[in-house]
């Protein structure tokens, strides 16, 4: 599963990039506030998969508890938002910080386990944090059982360019804006030192060490930096849904965002958004064509795509892309 | 000039005599019509709490057989439950869409508090009924601020309080355990509790102990909370932990005076897998009738129930306290909805919802009435106190008040 | 000092139930290198064949002994069918297999039986052993039947050929074959082997915490946690994970955390124990030079 960073994410085709941030600029307009709302959570779910990506598909380590900084940036922004009355827009860069430090902090003691026994320890993690959520001596600040409402807030301007602007359409567009920024921030990551070092810690981890790459430092850096991803995902959609509790945060969450990740292709910038958009609609898909046994429809889809898509779907698109391109001699 | 005037106005004045009664009679908000109402509502069908999906699944086949027979008023039931299991974010998602995309005339029967607070305030802002709710938190009853949200189930706070209050009349010097689920649920009954006893809360309870929904057994803590020497025991579980419960006390030779909360009362499926001899001398209280009991075997209500079970969902068990409950809530939704007749507007349904007096729903045990007014929403303001003999629950005591 | 002896045993009794779906995934790993999370589903579907068969009112040993080969064939089945497609696949993309199949035994299940609670028989007598009101016989009992399975399982991979084959085929199937193992029908075997075990411990678990679609959610996390505690190539060491498992996790709650938070710290515990025996407490350490 190596990735060969030069070829295709060289030739990024920016008129696509252009047409699909103009694309994304103008739907809201066109669509009904229920599907921008749902569109907006797409967007979040596309944070946290590049956050998951970064941690399993270029760093070569697993996480089955990402539901777990999900949590942590939603319930910072929630008790931020709730009880020190701030701005929901300054309270991203809080969740984001904050993340970063959990993440990094879990990701020190974590990388001395390998593949099972690192899998356990974030599922444990994930498993543990809503019980800690619910913990009576904590509950001044998250609530407690009940959780914690948050005000949704309101568009701070009546029309942007003549076009009506209304809540949902105003966090469409400040969710767009933090999504954009996060994937700017991974793609410089990815493509720079601290990309390469990943890389080469996930494919020859010996090697790498003997070149001098301090190793755990990056590996609980990648932690830190997945973590943090995935908190502002979070604190996004504790704003959009306007209400945290424990109950949001199961552990299928932590699994919906693993198979997310795969499904939209490891190792794949785009990937992130295709995997965010199957996790987002594919069980409502499911629940409209049998009501029966809905999950069971989710279930066989995703060995399907298994079967079909390996790569995931970005792979799947890669590889048309690669049979459309003219062949060089 | 002027007999013309007067011909004139006269024949304006009997078009429109009978124009205005036309439209005065028929209001409709979005998702009313002439030919269907249409009612959303989101449930638990997957995840951890997906037992209670036969409840809307009940309250499906309620209204497919009222269509079948005519519908209400004429108009046929256009009964829309989505799936949000019992997550919160999910739940907002499929109710933005019922309101927003399928644009039902109200909701019904949403069931779990977190799921519930968290379209609270939305469902209150675009002033859509959010009514009957399937859970028993006492937030639900705030018609000054929340006046588009009305619950269906007696508060749990208030049901806990009743059990303090009857600890304290009928055994003041009682050691008391308690096993709570660790969410909303079990600690509002507890608080309910701790407030029934009163001052004497903190030296009568002895013992706590708490467990997770996701916990495999909770053995261990009925084994610390029979080491506390207690002799009664207040049981906050939902209906599988109760039957552990149950269960495991007996095992452990634990004899305590057992105060079963009512979610978890039923005969078929709680006491039944638990051990009908194991379950003797329970106390709870009820307020729907429980379709293992065979006092109900010639009750017209009871006998359309047991019908509708065996024609559409045969898989669910006449005995499940689920299915009688989802039963109760369709009924008393099609009483509210036959109150207001052709004047279909979401304004309209919550008068009458709030205006109701004295209905005896037919599921729900006699005198036991639905009553509720402007500023006090909580529908049924008694439950009777019952205790379990072997085979029944047994009423023992008058309906006690719970406020 | 009662009480304490209680939870303790308590917690074996609990740990027992932990062990015995810990040695299914100790199966399936020992036979294909992966650890299946729809073992616990796979687990639960079983016990409902079982259910079924007992309902329709044949015997409880004949049912037992129909569901072990059932569950053997199922296992069988799904390896061959929908897991041989991606055995060459990057691990990820396994694990979403398992995760697609636990959701749909998951569902299938729930939309088959509802998700009412059912109680399931137990073959032992009701009466508490010797009198004693610390664990009730049942449970004794399948402690029993757990120790039984480790033994069978044992000496299966100790001294047996085809045990051997097994750990080969899943070590290093290039060099199997070119031995003349069949590969790819160890791997079924493992997995049916595994879906057997497995349903005798979805047989044992179900009339403890009452049978439903969800019976198994709770327990393969600790199963999970047991077996890397023990050393997930070492049946011995997921039993005895297991026990300590369970014990912690009583103990913990009731003396010192409270169970409000017995879980989170139960996980914690596991962890550290992992941090300083990465390869858990009797598995093997494996040296790779460089």
């Amino acid at each position: 599963m190596s990735s060969n960073l030069s070829s295709h994410e060289k030739a990024i085709p920016w008129i696509w990039l252009i047409l699909g941030l103009l694309g994304a600029c103008a739907l809201p307009f066109f669509i009904s506030n229920y599907h921008v709302f749902q569109l907006s959570m797409v967007l979040t779910y596309a944070i946290a998969l590049v956050g998951l990506n970064i941690l399993i598909g270029y760093s070569g380590q697993i996480s089955l508890g990402h539901g777990a900084f999900l949590a942590i940036g939603a319930y910072t922004t929630a008790i931020l938002m709730d009880k020190a009355d701030m701005p929901y827009w300054m309270t991203i860069p809080i969740a984001a910080a904050v993340c970063l430090v959990v993440g990094f902090l879990f990701g020190l003691p974590a990388l001395r386990l390998e593949g099972h026994y690192l899998a356990l320890a974030t599922f444990a993690l994930a498993v543990a944090l809503p019980q800690l959520l619910k913990f009576k001596h904590l509950e001044f600040l998250t609530g407690g059982v009940q959780g914690i409402v948050i005000m949704k807030p309101e568009a701070p301007w009546e029309t942007l360019f003549g076009l009506k602007l209304n809540a949902d359409r105003w966090l469409y567009f400040f969710t767009l804006a933090v999504t954009v920024v996060m994937f700017v921030i991974g793609w410089n990551l990815i493509r720079g030192r601290v990309g390469r070092a990943l890389i080469a810690i996930r494919d020859q981890p010996i090697a790498a060490a003997s070149m001098g790459i301090d190793t755990p430092l990056y590996k609980s850096l990648a932690f830190g930096v997945s973590a943090m991803f995935t908190g502002v995902a979070g604190a996004l959609s504790a704003i959009l849904v306007a209400f945290v509790a424990p109950d949001s945060f199961t552990v299928f969450l932590s699994i919906t965002l693993m198979v997310g990740m795969v499904i939209g292709g490891v190792t794949s910038l785009p990937g992130a958004l295709y995997g965010a958009l199957f996790i987002q609609f594919i069980p409502n898909i499911a629940d409209q064509i049998s009501k029966a046994a809905p999950w069971a429809i989710y279930g066989t889809m995703l060995i399907l795509f298994m079967y079909t898509m390996p790569t995931g779907i970005a792979g799947l698109f890669r590889l048309i892309g690669q049979k459309l391109r003219p062949t060089h001699p | 000039m002027k007999k013309r005037q007067f011909t004139l106005t006269a024949l304006c004045l009997s078009i429109a005599a009978f124009a205005m009664p036309a439209s005065a009679q028929k209001k409709y908000d979005p998702g009313a019509s002439d030919t269907e109402i249409k009612i959303g509502q989101t449930m638990p069908y997957s995840g951890p709490a997906s037992a209670y999906g036969v409840i809307g699944k009940v309250q499906a086949a309620f209204f497919k057989q009222l269509n079948e027979q005519g519908g209400v008023n004429g108009r046929k039931i256009n009964f829309i439950s989505l799936d949000d299991g019992y997550s919160p974010p999910k739940t907002v998602e499929m109710i933005r869409r019922l309101v927003e995309q399928d644009e039902v005339l109200l909701l019904m029967g949403t069931l779990g508090t977190p799921p519930n607070s968290a379209i609270h305030k939305y469902v209150n802002t675009k002033k859509v009924p959010h009514m009957f709710l399937a859970t028993g938190a006492s937030k639900w009853n705030d018609p000054q601020n929340f006046p588009w949200t009305i619950g269906f189930n007696p508060n749990y706070n208030s049901e806990g309080k009743l059990y303090g209050q009857h600890i304290l009349a009928t055994k003041p010097n009682a050691k008391i355990a308690v096993l709570v689920q660790n969410d909303d649920y079990g600690k509002d009954y507890f608080n309910g509790f701790k407030e029934g006893l009163g001052a004497k809360a903190a030296s009568m309870i002895v013992a706590q102990a708490s467990y997770e929904v996701t916990d495999p057994t909770i053995d261990s803590q009925i084994v610390t909370l029979k080491g506390s020497g207690a002799d009664t025991f207040f049981n906050i579980t939902t209906p599988k932990f109760a039957a552990q419960a149950i269960r495991k006390i007996d095992d452990v030779g634990w004899k305590p005076t057992h105060y079963l909360n009512q979610v978890s009362a039923s005969v078929g499926s709680v006491l039944k897998p638990a051990g009908l001899d194991k379950s003797v001398g329970l106390i709870s209280m009820l307020y729907i009738k429980d379709g293992s009991d065979a006092k109900w075997d010639n009750d017209p209500t009871m006998k359309d129930f047991k019908a509708l079970i065996k024609k559409y969902t045969p898989e669910v068990s006449v005995d499940d306290g689920n299915a009688t409950f989802g039963y109760a809530t369709a009924q008393m939704m099609v009483h509210v909805l036959k109150q207001a007749g052709d004047n279909l507007t979401r304004e309209n349904i919550m008068k009458q919802a709030a205006n109701i007096k004295d209905f005896q729903v037919p599921m729900v045990l006699p005198g036991v009435l639905a009553s509720t007014s402007p500023t006090d929403f909580a529908l049924f303001q008694t439950m009777q106190l019952v205790k379990f003999d072997g085979k029944n629950w047994v009423d023992f005591g008058k309906p006690v008040a719970v406020k | 000092m009662e009480t304490f002896i209680h939870q303790v045993v308590a917690g074996i009794a609990t740990g027992g139930v932990y062990a015995s779906m810990a040695l299914a995934l100790v199966m399936i790993y020992q036979s294909t290198h992966h650890i299946n999370f729809a073992q616990g589903e796979l687990a639960m579907f079983a016990t409902y064949m079982s259910w079924t068969l007992i309902n329709a009112g044949v015997s409880y040993w004949l049912a037992f002994t129909c569901t072990i080969l059932l569950a053997f064939a199922l296992g069988v089945l799904i390896q061959r069918i929908i897991i041989r497609p991606v055995e060459n696949a990057p691990v990820l993309n396994i694990v979403v297999v398992f995760i697609g199949l636990l959701v749909i035994l998951n569902s299938i299940a729930g939309w088959v039986f509802t998700y009412t609670i059912k109680s399931f028989p137990s073959p032992f007598p009701k009466e508490p052993p010797f009198g004693l009101h610390f664990i009730s016989s049942h449970e004794l009992g399948s402690i029993g039947v757990t120790f039984v399975l480790l033994l069978l399982l044992f000496s299966f991979f100790k001294f047996t050929p085809l045990g051997l084959a097994m750990r080969a085929a899943a070590q290093n199937p290039d060099s199997s074959r070119l031995v003349g193992i069949r590969v790819g029908w160890m791997l079924a075997l493992g997995w049916g082997l595994a879906a057997a075990i497995g349903s005798v411990a979805g047989m044992m678990i179900a009339p403890v915490v009452f049978l439903d679609p969800n019976m198994m959610s709770g327990i393969l996390l600790y199963a999970f946690a047991a077996a890397l505690v023990g050393g997930i190539d070492s049946p011995g060491g997921a039993v005895l994970g297991g026990f300590i498992v369970g014990i912690l996790e009583n103990i913990l709650g009731a003396y010192v955390i409270g169970t409000e938070l017995k879980l989170s710290v139960a996980l914690v515990l596991i962890i550290v124990v992992l941090t300083i025996k990465p390869a858990g407490l009797f598995g093997k350490v494996i040296v790779s030079r460089v």
